[in-house]
C-alpha cells in the first residue's frame, strides 16, 4: 500500500507541475500577451510600456520559475483589474463554488444511485427503462438552456425560487439542479452496471442460500461492492464540475470562482485567469489522488501497477 | 457408391443452411432497433435542414427587418403570428426560422470538425498506448491524466479569449482539448486485439508494426471508434453552444444555436419561445447523436450491452 501511494502521489505532482507549465504557457497562445491586453490598434510604445509594466519582457523561463515559486508559496501575484491580491479574490470566492459543487454532487447522487440500484434490481422492467430514458435524455440537455429553463419555470411563472445570487440556501437549489443533472446519467448507469454484476456473484448467491433477507443481501453485501467504483467517479465528476460551474455561476450571478473567472476572461485579468485554472486543476489533481487512495485501500487488487 | 448416401460431418446440416446469415442477423438488428431509427431520422431530418437550408430558409438570416420585430412563432395566440414567419423573428426583425436552418450548419460544422480533430489525436495516442504498452503506454496515461485534470471550459474559453473568437478558433480549440475520451477507448480496445491470435500470427509472418496496425488492429477496433466519435461530436457540439452562450464563441450575427440563446437571455421573460426554438433543436440534435451511437454499439457489438 506503501509503494502504491508513493508512486501514485509521484504522480499527482508530476502532473500538477506539468498543468502549471500549460497554464503558464497558456497566455503566450496568442502570441504577445502584451498585445492581447493592449487590444487590437493599440499604439507600439502602449504595448512595450504593458510589456515592461507586467514583466513579460523578461525571458519566459525566468517568468516562469518566478510565477511557478509564488504559486507554490499561495502568491498569484496582483489582478489588473480587481487591485488586490489574486490569492485573496480566489479564496474568498472559492467556498461559494465549493458550496455549489458540493450541492451538485449530493442531488446527483441522490437522485442516481437509488434510480441505478432500483433499475439493476429490476432489469428490463419500466423502471430500468424509465430510469434509461431520464439518462439520455439527461445528457443531451444543454447545461445552461436547462438552467434558463428553470430560472423561467420556477423563479419567474412559480416564484418559488430566488433567480440570482448567493444568499441564503434557496440560491443554490435551482443551481445545484443545473449542475449536477448532467452527472446523474453516468453515476446511474456505472451503479446499474456494477449492482447487476455484483448480484450475480456466487457469495451473494451464498448469502441468499444462508436465507438472509432481500435488503440485507442488497444493501449490506451487494451495495458495498457495487459503490467502490462510483465513489471515485464522484470524485472525478465533482472536480468536472468545479470546472463547469462557470455556465452556471453567470446566469445566476452567483459569486463563485466561475463566476470569477468569466470576469477575469472578459476583462483579460491574466494572472486570476491562470491561478483559477492552476488551483481547479490541482483540485481535480488531488480528488483522483484521494479517490485512488481509497480505492486501493478498499480493494487490494488495485494496488499493482 | 454407397457412401454418398451416408451423412457427411463438413456439410452443414438444413437448420444451418436456413439460419439467417450474419449481414442478415445485422440487417435485422438494424430495423428492429427503434433506438437507432428514431435517432437516425432526427439526425438526417437536421442533416437535410443545414445542406438545403440556402433552398428552405424563407428569408436570408442576417437580414434585419426592424418593422417586423419579435413577431411570436405560428402556435402563439397573439394577432402578430404569421405564416410568413412560422417561427416568428427575433429582437432585430430576423426571420426565426431562417436563422435556426443556418444554425443548423454551424453546429455540425462544429461537431464534425472538432470530433476529426480530436479522433486523429485522441486514436493514435490510444492506439499507440495500446499496441506497444510499457513505456508508450506510461506516457500516454501521463498526457491523458494531465489533459484531464485541466477545466475544458474554462481553458476553452481563456484561449478563445486571447486568440479572438471565430469559427475556425472554437473549431481548433475544441478539437485539442477534447481528445481524451478517444484515447481511453481505443487503448483499452487495441489492447484487446493486441492479446488475439491473428496478431501474433501476422508478427511471425513478419509483417512490419505499421501493417500490423493499419490492416489487423484497425478494422477491429473502428467500432469502438466509431462510437466514440458521436458522443465527442455531441460533446463538441454542447460545448460550442455553452462557449457562444458565454459570448466567447461564434460570433454575431452568425446564427449559432447557442449565440441565439444568449441573444435572446434579456427577453426571456417576456418571449420564452425566443429560447425555446433552439434549445430544443440543440437538444434534439444531441439527442439524436447520443442514441445513434448508443445504438452503433448495441447493434456492432451487442455482446457488450449492460
Amino acid at each position: 500500500m506503501l509503494a502504491f501511494a508513493v508512486k501514485r502521489l509521484g504522480l499527482a505532482v508530476l502532473v500538477a507541475l506539468t498543468v502549471s507549465l500549460i497554464t503558464f504557457s497558456m497566455i503566450y497562445v496568442s502570441g504577445d500577451p502584451a498585445i492581447a491586453i493592449a487590444g487590437e490598434g493599440a499604439r507600439a510604445q502602449d504595448i512595450e510600456a504593458i510589456r515592461q509594466f507586467y514583466g513579460f519582457d523578461r525571458p519566459i523561463l525566468v517568468q516562469f520559475f518566478d510565477w511557478l515559486a509564488g504559486a507554490m508559496r499561495g502568491d498569484f501575484g496582483r489582478s489588473y483589474t480587481l487591485r488586490q491580491p489574486v490569492a485573496d479574490v480566489i479564496f474568498e470566492r472559492l467556498p461559494v463554488t465549493m458550496i455549489l459543487g458540493a450541492s451538485a454532487i449530493a442531488f446527483a447522487l441522490l437522485l442516481a444511485i437509488p434510480l441505478g440500484v432500483w433499475a439493476a434490481v429490476r432489469p428490463n422492467s419500466m423502471i430500468d427503462r424509465l430510469a434509461l430514458t431520464i439518462a439520455v435524455v439527461g445528457q443531451a440537455m444543454p447545461t445552461f438552456w436547462f438552467a434558463l429553463t428553470l430560472v423561467l419555470w420556477l423563479g419567474v411563472n412559480w416564484r418559488l425560487l430566488p433567480i440570482t445570487g448567493s444568499a441564503s440556501w434557496q440560491n443554490f437549489v435551482m443551481p445545484a439542479v443545473a449542475l449536477g443533472y448532467y452527472v446523474t446519467p453516468a453515476v446511474m448507469r456505472l451503479t446499474r452496471a456494477g449492482v447487476l454484476e455484483v448480484l450475480s456473484a456466487d457469495y451473494i448467491r451464498t448469502a441468499r442460500a444462508k436465507g438472509l433477507r432481500p435488503g440485507t443481501v442488497l444493501f449490506k453485501h451487494a451495495l458495498r461492492n457495487a459503490i467502490i467504483p462510483v465513489v471515485s467517479l464522484a470524485a472525478v465528476q465533482f472536480g468536472f464540475m468545479l470546472g463547469g460551474s462557470i455556465v452556471i455561476e453567470t446566469i445566476f450571478q452567483i459569486n463563485g470562482l466561475g463566476y470569477l473567472a468569466w470576469e477575469s476572461i472578459q476583462r483579460k485579468d491574466l494572472p486570476t485567469m491562470q491561478a483559477i485554472v492552476l488551483v481547479l486543476s490541482v483540485i481535480y489533481v488531488l480528488l483522483t489522488l484521494a479517490a485512488d487512495l481509497l480505492n486501493a485501500f478498499l480493494d487490494p487488487r488495485l494496488r499493482v501497477t | 457408391m454407397a457412401e454418398t448416401s451416408l451423412p457427411r460431418a463438413d456439410l452443414p446440416t438444413l437448420p444451418e443452411i436456413l439460419a439467417p446469415s450474419p449481414a442478415a442477423l445485422l440487417r435485422r438488428r438494424i430495423f428492429r432497433h427503434w433506438g437507432l431509427l428514431v435517432g437516425g431520422s432526427i439526425l438526417t431530418a437536421i442533416l437535410a435542414m443545414a445542406l438545403l437550408a440556402p433552398l428552405l430558409a424563407p428569408f436570408d438570416p442576417f437580414d434585419q427587418q426592424l418593422d417586423r420585430k419579435l413577431i411570436p412563432p405560428i402556435w402563439h395566440s397573439s394577432i402578430k403570428a404569421t405564416w410568413a414567419h412560422p417561427l416568428g423573428t427575433d429582437q432585430l426583425g430576423r426571420d426565426y426560422l431562417s436563422r435556426l436552418l443556418y444554425g443548423a450548419q454551424i453546429s455540425l460544422l462544429i461537431g464534425v470538425s472538432a470530433m476529426l480533430i480530436s479522433g486523429v489525436i485522441g486514436t493514435t495516442l490510444g492506439v499507440l498506448a495500446g499496441y506497444f504498452g510499457g513505456r508508450v503506454d506510461m506516457l500516454v496515461g501521463f498526457i491523458v491524466t494531465t489533459r484531464l485534470s485541466m477545466p475544458v471550459v474554462l481553458v476553452a474559453l481563456a484561449v478563445v479569449a486571447l486568440v479572438g473568437s471565430s469559427l475556425t478558433v472554437v473549431i481548433w480549440v475544441l478539437g485539442l482539448l477534447i481528445w481524451d475520451r478517444f484515447a481511453v477507448v481505443m487503448r483499452s480496445a487495441t489492447q484487446q486485439v493486441r492479446a488475439r491470435e491473428f496478431i501474433t500470427a501476422a508478427e511471425a509472418l513478419g509483417a512490419s508494426t505499421s501493417r500490423i496496425l493499419f490492416t489487423e488492429v484497425a478494422p477491429n477496433v473502428v467500432n469502438h471508434l466509431i462510437v466514440v466519435a458521436t458522443l465527442e461530436m455531441a460533446h463538441a457540439i454542447l460545448l460550442e453552444a455553452a462557449l457562444s452562450f458565454l459570448g466567447l464563441g461564434v460570433q454575431p450575427p452568425t446564427p449559432s444555436w447557442g449565440l441565439m440563446i444568449s441573444e435572446a437571455k434579456g427577453l426571456m421573460f417576456f418571449d420564452p419561445w425566443l429560447i425555446a426554438i433552439p434549445g430544443i433543436a440543440l437538444f434534439l440534435l444531441v439527442l439524436a447523436i447520443n442514441m445513434l451511437g448508443d445504438a452503433l454499439r448495441d447493434v456492432t457489438a451487442p455482446e457488450n450491452r449492460n
